[in-house]
């Protein structure tokens, strides 16, 4: 589904991704772990199609199209979900607006009939309590006043409403408490656990790894994958720490 | 009486108005000032959209009585030059809450001039500007408040934001306060900025195409000044005047 090749990037002349090459096919959630600097939200930046990273070499292939000549509105309605590892304060828009114009445009896109205002509605209603997000929440303005925590929470009910066929989840556990991690883990695994969907999960520790359990772990350091494996990897890095398991 | 002659950019209150546009206006217009008499305890609301083809001056003297109010939203998108002015002045206890919105782009000046008097105790003023340009073009904002000796309790405000969509555009804001009570609250702020290019960034990456994420981020900017406007069709009617003119704009 997707296909990454010898990904080279850099934000202004520094380059972070130095060669990456991974591949993430229908059905799969894909861990990528890795130390600070590796190059993790570089990566999760340049398949979101962020300004101010420029791909130097390589290529991104998405469901067969070049995901590097879309910009990231077309990304997004071709089916890709960039979460936020610090979801952005948009004062003055109410998360309903924003998420029933984002769900419009990606479906006017796809040459589908916009949802109305019940319909939505309806919609949000559905994947707010999946999250255990109280509707109150959704009515006031995208993510102004909300604690780290239900920022996070907010991205996996944008997913559930958007449902898109590939999510990158950029640190999507960090500032969850214990609860809040089990909710944020339960809906990845009950709105992207499908044969026709995939996740690449960038994580820093095992405990979302336990909810969520990836079929595929990869070690991101120095810009390029390192190693790949199974789960077990995730838990031999958790005893033994990056340097060991690399060494 | 006649003014007869066009001010020029000396006089403080035409600092920055657009002096070619005045002189195809004509000195003439200048001496057109709408009077409007709020009396005691009495409300007005006044919501209009303002600006042409050709350059106007619209210039409003208002007096409120004891205890009353008014209350003007103004969306100023003159593909011309365009000076939207009030000069009020408030008895006890009155009340003024100006919202007003600049948009456009075209190298034009768009420009709101505003003196409020506090002439007795307990009044209050309350103002809130939007500026919204590109293509070369100026919003302005000036604003004077005159608190008088005897006007205690006096409490004013005044915000003015730009945004500007590139480079070229322009926003003035100048607050002028005049205080000669010693119990008064004088609130006055401007910033001036561009589109937050996070948040821009966030609503694409959820499918937003950039047109519709200006719109949303301009509306949500402009929305502060109609924030006091309680009919919510008027809301609507002004926000939309305000953002078909965004129509065109720089992305």
């Amino acid at each position: 589904m997707l296909e990454i090749t010898n990904l080279h990037a850099s934000v202004g002349d520094k380059p972070i991704l130095k060669g990456l090459t991974l591949s993430v096919p229908a059905g799969e959630i894909h861990a990528i772990m890795g130390p600070n600097g590796a190059g993790k939200s570089t990566l999760s930046n340049v398949l979101g199609g962020k300004p101010g990273y420029e791909v130097t070499e390589g290529s991104v292939t998405f469901r067969g199209e070049d995901l590097l000549a879309l910009e990231p509105h077309e990304r997004a309605a071709a089916g890709l979900f960039l979460g936020f590892q610090y979801p952005v304060e948009i004062p003055g828009v109410s998360n309903v607006q924003f998420l029933r114009e984002a769900l419009n445009a990606q479906r006017k896109a796809r040459g589908q009939e916009p949802l109305s205002g019940g319909e939505f509605l309806k919609l949000a209603k559905d994947k707010a309590a999946l999250l255990k997000m109280d509707m109150e929440m959704l009515k006031r303005q995208v993510n102004v006043g909300f604690s780290g925590g239900e920022k996070k929470r907010a991205e996996m009910v944008q997913m559930g409403i958007l449902d898109p066929a590939f999510a990158v989840l950029d640190e999507t556990d960090s500032g969850l408490d214990i609860d809040a991690l089990r909710i944020v883990g339960a809906g990845i695994n009950s709105i992207m656990r499908a044969p026709d969907k995939a996740v690449l999960l960038i994580t820093h520790y095992q405990r979302l790894l336990d909810v969520v359990a990836p079929d595929k772990v990869s070690i991101l350091a120095g810009g390029r994958i390192v190693e790949t494996g199974g789960p077990e990897l995730a838990l031999r890095l958790e005893a033994e720490g990056y340097d060991a398991v690399m060494a | 009486m006649t003014t007869a002659t066009l001010p020029t950019r000396r006089d403080e209150a035409w600092r920055y108005a657009d002096m070619d546009g005045l002189k195809r206006l004509g000195a003439a217009a200048l001496d057109q000032w709408q009077v409007i008499d709020v009396p005691a305890g009495e409300n007005l609301t006044r919501c209009l959209v303002v600006g042409s083809d050709a350059p106007e001056v619209q210039r409003l003297r208002v007096t409120l009585g004891e205890g009353a109010s008014a209350a003007f939203f103004v969306v100023n998108r003159g593909g011309d030059y365009t000076r939207f002015e009030v000069e009020v002045r408030l008895a006890r206890a009155a009340h003024f809450e100006f919202g007003g919105v600049t948009i456009g782009g075209a190298a034009v000046t768009r420009e709101f001039v505003t003196q409020v008097t506090h002439a007795e105790p307990e009044a209050t003023s309350n103002q809130i500007i939007r500026a919204v340009h590109w293509a070369g073009a100026t919003g302005n904002f000036l604003g004077e408040i005159k608190v008088a000796r005897h006007a205690q309790k006096t409490d004013a405000a005044q915000d003015f934001k730009g945004l500007l969509l590139e480079a070229g555009a322009s926003a003035n804001a100048v607050p002028q306060l005049e205080i000669f009570a010693d119990d008064v609250k004088c609130a006055h702020g401007a910033t001036v900025g561009e589109l937050d290019e996070q948040a821009r960034f966030y609503m694409m990456a959820r499918g937003v195409d950039p047109a519709t994420a200006q719109r949303l981020l301009v509306q949500a900017f402009i929305g502060d000044a109609f924030v006091a406007l309680e009919d919510e069709a008027e809301r609507e009617r002004l926000l939309d005047a305000a953002l078909a003119a965004l129509e065109g704009a720089k992305l």
